[in-house]
């Protein structure tokens, strides 16, 4: 329980990943803390350090971040090697120091694909994936030429498969966790959402070939199946997704009629 | 401070241009009226929108769509991150399909009783009115909306409504609708309508000839300086929580862009309304960062309840139904906990300042869900509210199944904010304003499920219509580059960036920022009077002062620096936050979510003045554009006039 701890702070080591630019070249450099609360999450931690820093007149560590509450999936962080920590279904926001020990050493990094160069530090450019989105994650309707909703009926178990996919925050970590750098997960939950359901129908075949080109456009690796990219995702989009994101572009480029 | 102030309806320029007669029809007269571009036309102008929210994306889709060319911004490195993500419990649609009474003049009612009286009739109806387009677009969009078996859409209910009118998708109902904006968007990025720029704060606005022709960002990655000209720009920045330091905005929200305007002449209307929201996780130490909130909808099954007995040591468990004070069931039997936020909110501080509070800060009341799961099983509260359960375990470390939640208010969301006319256009020609930065339709509370609602309304279905009547009207010659007002404004962003740096002061921005928090959360929070707030304005200059003096900003601005970034946006709260205290002071009435404690019944419920306050108070700049300090504020008053809704006290008791 919370209460009982709040007496026991942590005495830490930090290594972390320095890099002043994205063309510079980066080096890993240590850092003491002292008497870190366990009921701090993980970037409050960084937050102290950071704090620490400035009072040396040493540059704060750069990290990206946003809502603090698990969803805008800017957070990363490559923690003692996992991405977003050890954690399960976990962003590193939302990831506690209650979760380390006293005395323990915790190596931080940035998200390593080359798909998302460094820009500073922890910081990462993750563009690649607002631009495969751009290739086709969307329906091609217009504001105001809707039907009334309850005109498209939805089943239920499609509706939550769908919902589940959907889920997905884009943060990255599937591509991080994985040692191709593969970006199957993240492509195959938008492609498994619209797939689900009536309104994806349409652009069903041009969608999935047009994202899986620009996937690939980027620089992002194979996959091989190892499931590393389930394992790290905090939205717990299953890999069942990549078997559909599969089937869906072998519809598209076997037996579409669709012109892709 | 120095202010004069109008009479109602004494400031020519504030023409809400709001229509009259019959409130059903208002808003198709009104269209009928604006002036259009011709389709071939609209590939002639050049828009550009700030923030991709609900409102910033949803605009920028929709005005490319109809053929405008369209530069949109986000400080966040993807226009998906924007904070309406994080909005959980569901968008309010006059629907009906519960068949359980509901209408748009219901929501219209609703809506304009639960802000206390202090919004614009025409606006809000507006607003209830397009809401059933606004689910009819996000369902064809693709986002999953929770369904029953049939297939057909689910709803729940919300504080301050008696009918069940609110689509959710799980408790991430924020992230669905703003992917979907954000699909749409990305669409029209692939068609070439839209120009995609992450990573950039808007740091000044760019006026000609007195309308806003453009802005100046700082790219956030390299450092540089740009300015963007066009012919209309779009705020859609979102609220000013964080001038409170803790709430449960994201840490990169701020008030800097509405606040660049608002030194440009656009007036800011209303901002002591900020909302308090009942259903936070409480804070647990001076490190906190942020303060996370839990859905309103958790108010449907979860009962909140204080130990009879003040100190009672036993675990939460262990105190008998007799032994628990369920003060909101008491105090108000018709809706019980599901009165709205700003009456939830104050009676949990009610009952923590009376010494009933709970847990180890005593400021916590308990959300109990033990009746519903005896009722209805783990099973069935775990589909309801399965995420918002595991992220409290997350953050707390206990388990809500088996041992109630802890809560405690929090500053969730603000109603005021730059002032519109119904076109939904700032004091500033051109320059129009959408969503949270608003002033518009809330008054001085929101009910839940209507923020969404209200970004989505004012971007898809509202601005599409009223920008083109500017656009079609006005003499808009092209700026070039190095246009005098555009090297202005560059330079004046420019200075202000290297004033801060060289200050090499002793003092973090972190520590500024959470000292400004501290004051506006004891002398300006959820309880407010006039010593506590004349204290406050002077704490805040003082602050402001120091931090001009001694401030320490780390590194250089030719480079990807949060430091810098923080400091500019503490540098503007340090400014607006003295005008959010002074608003507080003058408006001498409690309503929504502004309370004065000299203005309260013996029951201790809101007590407003309608013969005195019966406006939306709007505040202009006159002092230079260049002062940091001793701002001079004048104030304007819109009258508010209520001929469908009838002023009446707002009561839930019964």
């Amino acid at each position: 329980m919370t209460s009982s701890h709040t007496n026991r702070g942590l005495n830490l080591t930090l290594k972390i990943w320095r890099q002043p630019g994205p063309n510079v070249r980066g080096e890993f450099r240590t850092y003491q803390m002292k008497n870190i609360s366990p009921d701090m999450s993980f970037l409050e931690m960084l937050d102290v350090l950071n704090e620490q820093l400035i009072q040396t007149n040493e540059e704060p560590v750069a990290f990206d971040h946003d809502c603090r509450e698990g969803i805008c999936g800017m957070c990363s962080l490559m923690i003692n090697g996992q991405a977003h920590g050890p954690d399960r279904a976990t962003t590193t926001c939302q990831l506690h120091m209650r979760r380390f020990s006293d005395g323990d050493t915790i190596v931080i990094e940035p998200w390593r694909a080359s798909a998302f160069p460094v820009i500073r530090d922890l910081a990462t450019d993750r563009s690649a994936f607002d631009r495969i989105i751009t290739a086709g994650g969307y329906v091609s309707i217009n504001t105001g030429n809707a039907q009334d909703a309850n005109c498209l009926p939805v089943g239920r178990d499609r509706q939550e498969k769908s919902m589940a996919a959907a889920a997905c925050i884009g943060c990255g970590a599937c591509v991080a966790a994985c040692k191709n750098a593969s970006a199957m997960l993240f492509v195959s939950a938008k492609v498994s959402q619209l797939a689900l359901l009536p309104q994806g129908e349409p652009e069903r075949a041009r969608r999935v070939t047009r994202m899986v080109a620009q996937m690939d456009k980027e620089g992002f690796g194979g996959c091989t199946n190892t499931y590393e990219c389930e394992a790290a995702c905090p939205a717990e989009v299953s890999v069942t997704n990549i078997a559909r994101l599969n089937r869906e572009y072998l519809r598209a480029v076997v037996v579409s009629e669709e012109g892709v | 401070m120095a202010e004069v102030t109008t009479t109602t309806n004494g400031s020519s320029r504030l023409q809400s241009n709001a229509p009259t007669g019959d409130i059903t029809t208002r808003w198709d007269r009104h269209k009928f009226d604006l002036k259009l571009v011709n389709p071939s036309n609209k590939r002639k102008f050049n828009i550009i929108v700030v923030g991709t929210g609900l409102a910033g994306a949803s605009a920028a889709a929709s005005l490319a769509e109809l053929g405008y060319n369209v530069k949109a911004f986000c400080f966040q490195d993807s226009p998906r991150r924007a904070h309406s993500i994080a909005a959980q419990g569901g968008i309010n649609a006059a629907k009906n399909y519960c068949n359980d009474g509901d209408s748009v003049w219901r929501l219209f009612y609703d809506t304009v009783k639960g802000g206390d009286f202090r919004a614009r009739e025409s606006n809000v109806y507006r607003l209830a009115s397009v809401s059933t387009n606004i689910i009819d677009q996000c369902v064809a969009q693709g986002v999953p909306f929770q369904r029953d078996y049939g297939g057909l859409l689910a709803n729940r209910s919300f504080g301050g409504a008696q009918v069940s009118r609110t689509f959710y998708a799980r408790g991430q109902t924020g992230q669905q609708l703003l992917l979907g904006a954000y699909s749409a968007l990305m669409r029209q990025v692939d068609l070439g309508k839209v120009k995609l720029f992450a990573r950039r704060e808007m740091l000044d606005l760019i006026k000609v000839d007195g309308v806003a022709r453009g802005i100046v960002v700082r790219n956030l990655v390299t450092g540089e300086f740009e300015s963007h000209t066009g012919d209309a720009v779009l705020l859609c920045t979102g609220g000013y929580g964080n001038v409170f330091y803790l709430s449960t905005n994201a840490k990169g929200c701020n008030v800097t862009a509405a606040w660049r305007c608002h030194k440009r002449g656009a007036f800011f209307a209303n901002p002591c309304f900020t909302q308090i929201h009942p259903t936070c996780i409480p804070v647990s130490g001076d490190h906190q960062s942020k303060l996370t909130l839990m859905s309103e909808s958790l108010r449907n099954d979860g009962r909140v309840w204080v130990p009879k007995n003040p100190g009672d040591v036993r675990a939460a468990n262990e105190i008998p139904d007799d032994d628990r004070d369920y003060f909101l069931e008491r105090r108000y039997a018709a809706f019980g906990n599901l009165v709205p936020r700003d009456v939830a909110s104050r009676a949990a501080k009610k009952a923590c300042d009376e010494g009933f509070g709970v847990g180890e800060t005593k400021l916590a009341v308990y959300l109990d869900f033990r009746d519903t799961i005896k009722r209805d099983g783990a099973a069935v509260v775990k589909g309801k509210y399965g995420n918002l359960f595991q992220m409290y375990a997350k953050i707390t470390g206990e388990d809500p199944y088996s041992t109630p939640m802890r809560i405690y208010p929090a500053v969730h969301y603000t109603m005021g904010g730059l002032w519109v006319d119904y076109n939904l256009q700032t004091t500033i020609p051109g320059l129009y304003c959408l969503g949270e930065a608003n002033f518009s339709d809330h008054g001085a509370n929101r009910l839940g499920a209507s923020a969404l609602m209200q970004g989505l309304a004012d971007g898809y279905f509202v601005i599409p219509y009223t920008i083109g009547h500017h656009l079609a009207t006005s003499k808009l010659p092209k700026i070039a580059d190095d246009h005098p007002d555009v090297r202005g404004a560059v330079e004046a962003a420019k200075a202000r960036v290297t004033k801060m740096l060289g200050i090499q002061g002793s003092r973090s921005v972190e520590s500024f920022h959470r000292a400004l928090g501290k004051i506006m959360w004891e002398k300006c929070g959820m309880a407010r009077n006039e010593a506590g707030l004349k204290y406050a304005e002077q704490e805040i200059a003082a602050l402001r002062h120091e931090f001009w003096n001694n401030v320490r900003v780390m590194g250089t601005g030719e480079a990807f620096n949060q430091n810098l970034e923080h400091a500019g946006r503490v540098a503007d709260f340090l400014e607006f936050g003295e005008l959010l205290v002074h608003d507080a002071l003058t408006r001498e009435e409690s309503c929504g979510g502004h309370f004065r404690e000299e203005h309260q019944t013996e029951e201790s419920e809101a007590k407003r003045n309608d013969t005195d306050f019966c406006h939306a108070a709007a505040w202009e700049y006159t002092g230079g554009h260049d002062s940091f300090v001793g701002e001079k504020e004048q104030l304007h008053k819109e009258a508010l006039s209520f001929e469908n809704v009838h002023l009446t006290t707002r009561s839930y008791r019964e």
